[in-house]
């Protein structure tokens, strides 16, 4: 056995045990999606034994007038809730960095809590708002319907978009802001002209995020829609109970795309991925 | 410096106003009727009289109940154990690779943390199902060894709807949660610690347990918060891939407010999950200021 060099003592990667571990990491975690991706392709209903590429389930997909409009309620709901979510959140980190004031902390603490209540019960609390203190009324257009989901959606989506700005904030030079009002801005001024550029890239990480996870979302969505709103997600909840079939395949790839897409964007916005590593254990919901 | 509110009123008002408004209307009342509500019964069909009683937090810590939470508690801390085990060699691979690997490796680890949680459970059903690809391919292997010796009819392996898929299903859901903050803890090691320890003679698996450990003790102890809490309360993956008796808390809760209507109870269940999740957050709090040296 010939070696070019022998592994140094902290090349943990350059160990075939490790390298092995990696690999058989990597199978189980990518594996059972590769295969739901590869079998929405199979020109086959039941068998797992490849017989051919096609599109039909594509094809099967665009004509569901049932999850095409939950599909679209999807994205409609993120959309709007990133939107809320970016102000909310915004104006929620610009307060507790600027600010001194009495109350502070537990306004600190209060914002976390959206973050670490378990999903179950922020869905029981929706449910029971919606149901009793502020029914959401029935058969309105849309997509005033989602008025219920959108406003969930929110309350988990700000308090996270708050701390990626508040993250973003604390690099920002405090003199720049007072030269500003030294040189005549005022408030207005200085925080269009100071402070927002700033806190720019913060911003995009933060809607991607929010996008995200409302996208995500299906605990909290499955408590909070009524019959006539269907999120993708609840949709697709729906006909994995009922079995496997390659139309969900399809869908379940069409989402995965987008997913990758949207946070390939977001981890290009940022640069390093290393650095949002930590924040996105931090975001975990 | 912070300024004083006092001193920009109009700007302090203007931006604390929404999000404080909408966290009060929309997030902090919903959750206080729900715990108001833990403390009533049902009084008719529709209505909920708020009594006081704390018979729904008795009712919870009954056998029957008691036996779901502990059951919970369980499968989580099983999850988190496995989580740690597998995922700590790859946080460990990851904090002592090469730039360009790192950043492939952390990518690895992250897309599917960002994949639909639904999917990911929906991609495992169709591996482990009867018809899944695991009891084909073992079915092409038996009838491939049947070659050679008579086997019988092949029977398919029950992997879905049990115990173990549940286990499987939330350390498949968990482990970038677990790997995040291990590589964030590892990557702050002095490496020369390490390298020390390993010239005075130590062995590495020595080093691993004396050095390593002891040093990102407060990253495993966020790791395993950040992968207990959700597993705890984990609601589709025990719905979509267990059996009658592999129930959690979040399914019992969710039973009382969809079919059972009975919410006094199903608020009272809730209440005690978040009071488990605090708990669970304090304990970490503590852990994490007893050991203040091996932060930063």
């Amino acid at each position: 056995m010939s070696k070019r060099s022998a592994p140094g003592p902290l090349e943990y990667l350059r160990r075939w045990q490790m390298q092995a571990w990696l690999a058989a990491v990597a199978i189980f975690l990518y594996a059972p999606l590769v295969a739901l991706m590869a079998f929405s392709f199979n020109d086959s209903r039941r068998n797992i034994v490849w017989k051919g590429f096609t599109l039909k389930y594509y094809d099967k997909l665009f004509n569901d007038s049932a999850l095409l409009e939950a599909f679209g309620n999807s994205l409609t709901i993120a959309a709007v809730s990133t939107v809320l979510s970016l102000f909310l959140g915004a104006a929620a980190a610009l307060v507790l960095w600027r600010f001194r004031f009495p109350g502070k902390t537990a306004l600190d603490g209060a914002l976390a809590l959206p973050i670490v209540v378990p999903e179950i019960c922020m869905g029981v609390a929706m449910l029971v708002f919606f149901a009793r203190v502020m029914p959401w009324p029935q058969g309105l257009p849309w997509p005033l319907n989602l008025g219920a989901i959108i406003i969930a959606h929110v309350s988990f989506s700000f308090p996270f978009v708050a701390v990626v700005v508040r993250a973003r904030m604390a690099s920002f030079n405090r003199e720049m802001e007072e030269a500003a009002r030294d040189l005549g801005a005022g408030e207005f001024r200085t925080i269009k002209d100071v402070i927002l550029p700033h806190m720019a890239p913060s911003l995009v990480a933060g809607a991607l995020l929010a996008f995200t996870l409302s996208l995500d979302d299906f605990v909290i969505t499955f408590f909070t829609a009524g019959p006539d709103t269907v999120t993708f997600p609840v949709k697709v909840y729906s006909m994995v109970r009922f079995s496997v079939t390659p139309e969900v395949n399809a869908a379940s790839t069409v989402l995965i795309v987008l997913t990758v897409l949207l946070t390939a964007a977001a981890l290009k916005l940022q640069g390093d991925p290393a650095a949002t590593a930590g924040h996105g254990a931090g975001d975990a919901k | 410096m912070e300024q004083s509110w006092k001193q920009a009123k109009a700007v302090f008002a203007a931006a604390l106003g929404p999000p404080l408004v909408w966290l009060a209307l929309f997030f902090l009342a919903p959750l206080a009727i729900v715990w108001a509500y833990s403390f009533g019964h049902n009084d008719g069909l529709t209505e909920i009289a708020i009594s006081g009683t704390f018979g729904n937090y008795a009712r919870a810590i009954e056998p029957l109940y008691l036996k779901i939470f502990l059951k919970s508690a369980w499968v989580a801390a099983l999850t988190t154990g496995l989580c740690l085990a597998v995922g700590f060699p790859v946080a460990l691979a990851i904090t002592f690779a090469s730039d360009k690997a790192k950043t492939w490796l952390l990518l690895l680890i992250m897309l599917p943390f960002w994949t639909n949680l639904l999917i990911r459970t929906y991609a495992l059903i169709a591996v482990l199902r009867t018809e899944g690809y695991v009891n084909q391919g073992f079915e092409w292997l038996w009838n491939l060894a049947s070659v050679f010796a008579p086997l019988g009819d092949f029977q398919p392996l029950q992997l879905l709807h049990n115990n173990f898929a549940v286990i499987l299903g939330l350390v498949y859901v968990h482990l970038p949660f677990m790997v995040l903050p291990l590589y964030s803890a590892l990557d702050r090691l002095d490496k020369s610690l390490l390298e020390a320890s390993l010239d005075l003679g130590a062995g590495h698996l020595r080093t691993l347990f004396k050095v390593v450990v002891p040093l990102a003790l407060p990253g495993i102890a966020s790791g395993i918060l950040i992968t207990f809490i959700p597993a705890l309360g984990a609601y589709l993956t025990p719905d979509l891939l267990g059996g009658p008796d592999s129930q959690m808390i979040a399914n019992v809760i969710e039973r009382q407010f969809k079919r059972a209507n009975d919410w006094p109870f199903g608020a009272a269940m809730s209440f005690v999950l978040m009071y488990l999740t605090f708990i669970a957050i304090a304990i970490q709090a503590l852990l994490a200021k007893k050991t203040p040296e091996a932060r930063g």
